[in-house]
């Protein structure tokens, strides 16, 4: 059978190693030379009371609620204005997208010049524009900022994937078919009712799709977070600690419950989107 | 009479007016995100060509007053050894997995055994999972294996380790963008060659192959760029002698030594492959893309 190298693959690599990762999470094997012996969930409630643990969720949180909803935001409305067609169109979805293209690493350098956290003097980056068009005022510590620095770590996230959301979104507008519209229109529904009752609930599959994958994509935040600003604890995450229990700490247990707690997190997401979508399929 | 078409040409141009107004308003609002969606290449191209005596702050978004090469000379020193790793690792691991994820796509999509329904649905978790979530058992697999074979730095810490993860964890959307592929070509086709006493493996040599350029093409770009821009992989498998562009790039970056022309200058050369792509074969990506969303 052609497929079984695949899923004998799929099935040591995904599932075999994700068993072992949440076995590994369950035992006290806090450095790498001892075996380590079981101790149940202990791992899993003590990282409660680590503060740096506390501090990498809610930035977490913080991040992919900016980033999801201006994401989403963002492409909806590129998607609104480009969807009756215009000249011109195919390079503008070109330049929307093309960061799709390019690693959060190279676009993390850019970025953390853009963010630099000078001001006066020594501003470069968004800063030093304020100041060239004389809004001082608006200058901040972006991503060093003490509560909101994790809302700007998520503005190169949006520049990266809002592209890729109008595309989506630009998909599922055209998805409707125009006669639908029309016989809205002669029933005497304004654009924005025809906008409102017709074309929105048909774009709901595609709302949740870029939802799903927007949000995955967030909570294992990793590359771009790693390249503006390192392994810094303001703006650390789930996926920067479990990097740093690995190699700077040398603790394997420590580092397999982070690692299980976000596959958790991404689970609750994605286990429900895919029986949907399976369940979708089998019925068309 | 004429009042009522008077009345009706005046509202047909006054709606006429209306629409002209709002392309135009959609048009500036549109032309306003692309300069907002340029201003980090701008400012990577400017910088990258700057000297270092115009690194002052005050001329940070002011065109070079003398362009220069020499960021990019030095760019180009520190990271090619990288960028020739990431050539080892992309062309084999892209290949690779585009003729894995043709041969499992032509399965589950027409030879339909017991469970392949199941199948493919654990097949697209593996899609989403974090990696965090398999790395450190990974890791630990490569090192036993560089053991048991006794090629040290071969499997972790080398190239073939780090081929090895992107094929494996690649299975499952390669396998996606085939399927669906495949799902389109009638299943009329497979059939008439099953009755002439074709072979599985026949009937995807003689038929299905010649037929899947488009798929080999969009999962080739999609695994090329998806590999090339990989760091998590990178970060956690390779060590200095196999470090891929990415983590030479966050190397160079990171380091508070070298100044922002060099920085940027690297980011660039570090984009230029996969931005050569996109230029070129955009339309494969794309499809990539909205196969990744699993709309097919």
């Amino acid at each position: 059978m052609l497929v079984s190298p695949s899923i004998v693959a799929i099935a040591v690599f995904v599932y075999g190693m994700l068993g072992w990762n949440f076995r590994l999470a369950m035992t006290d094997k806090h450095d790498e030379v001892s075996e380590g012996s079981f101790v149940g969930l202990e791992n899993f409630t003590g990282i409660w009371d680590q503060q740096r643990w506390s501090l990498s969720v809610n930035h977490a949180i913080v991040f992919t609620v900016v980033f999801v909803g201006g994401a989403l935001a963002l492409g909806w409305l590129l998607a609104f204005l480009m969807e009756k067609g215009l000249r011109g169109e195919g390079t503008l979805r070109a330049i929307y997208l093309f960061p799709m293209a390019i690693s959060f690493v190279a676009t993390g350098v850019v970025w953390r010049w853009l963010m630099n956290s000078g001001i006066g003097e020594r501003a470069v980056g968004l800063n030093r524009l304020f100041e060239v068009v004389g809004l001082e005022s608006l200058q901040w510590q972006w991503f060093r900022d003490q509560d909101w620095g994790m809302a700007a770590m998520a503005i190169p996230a949006i520049w990266q994937m809002s592209g890729y959301v109008m595309a989506l979104f630009l998909a599922g507008f055209r998805g409707v078919p125009d006669d639908l519209r029309e016989a809205a229109r002669v029933d005497g529904c304004t654009e924005w009712q025809v906008y409102r009752h017709v074309v929105l609930p048909l774009l709901r599959p595609v709302t949740l799709s870029a939802l799903i994958i927007l949000g995955h994509i967030s909570l294992k935040a990793f590359d771009l977070i790693v390249a503006v600003s390192g392994k810094q604890i303001i703006t650390d995450v789930p996926a920067v600690f479990m990097w740093v229990a690995v190699f700077d700490s040398h603790d394997p247990a420590k580092g397999a419950t982070i690692a299980a707690y976000i596959v958790i997190a991404v689970s609750i997401f994605v286990i429900p989107y895919l029986v949907w979508s399976l369940r979708k399929e089998r019925r068309s | 009479m004429t009042a009522t078409a008077v009345r009706t040409r005046g509202a047909h141009e006054r709606a006429a007016r209306r629409v002209q107004w709002t392309r135009g308003v959609r048009l500036v609002v549109l032309l306003a995100f692309v300069l907002i969606f340029l201003t980090p290449v701008y400012v990577l191209l400017v910088t990258s060509f700057k000297p270092l005596t115009e690194a002052d702050p005050s001329r940070a978004w002011a065109l070079p007053e003398t362009w220069t090469f020499e960021p990019w000379r030095v760019a180009w020193e520190k990271l090619a050894p990288g960028i020739w790793n990431s050539v080892l690792l992309t062309v084999p691991g892209a290949l690779i997995s585009a003729a894995l994820g043709s041969m499992n796509g032509y399965v589950l999509s027409k030879w339909r055994f017991p469970g392949a329904d199941i199948v493919f649905t654990l097949f697209l978790f593996g899609m989403f999972i974090p990696y965090q979530g398999v790395m450190i058992p990974l890791v630990q697999l490569l090192v036993n294996l560089n053991e048991i074979t006794g090629l040290n730095g071969v499997f972790y810490g080398g190239i073939p380790g780090l081929v090895l993860a992107h094929v494996v964890y690649g299975i499952p959307i390669c396998t996606l963008i085939f399927r669906n592929y495949y799902v389109t070509i009638p299943d009329e086709v497979i059939e008439a060659a099953r009755v002439d006493g074709a072979t599985m493996l026949r009937t995807y040599r003689s038929i299905m192959l010649p037929l899947s350029g488009p798929a080999f093409a969009v999962v080739i770009i999609w695994q090329f760029t998806a590999l090339w821009n990989d760091f998590l992989f990178a970060v956690f498998l390779t060590g200095p002698q196999s470090w891929p562009t990415t983590v030479m790039l966050n190397n160079i970056a990171g380091a508070q030594t070298v100044p922002y022309s060099q920085q940027m200058a690297a980011a660039l050369l570090a984009s230029v492959p996969t931005m050569i792509v996109y230029v070129l074969l955009g339309r494969f990506f794309m499809r990539g893309l909205m196969a990744g969303s699993l709309k097919g």
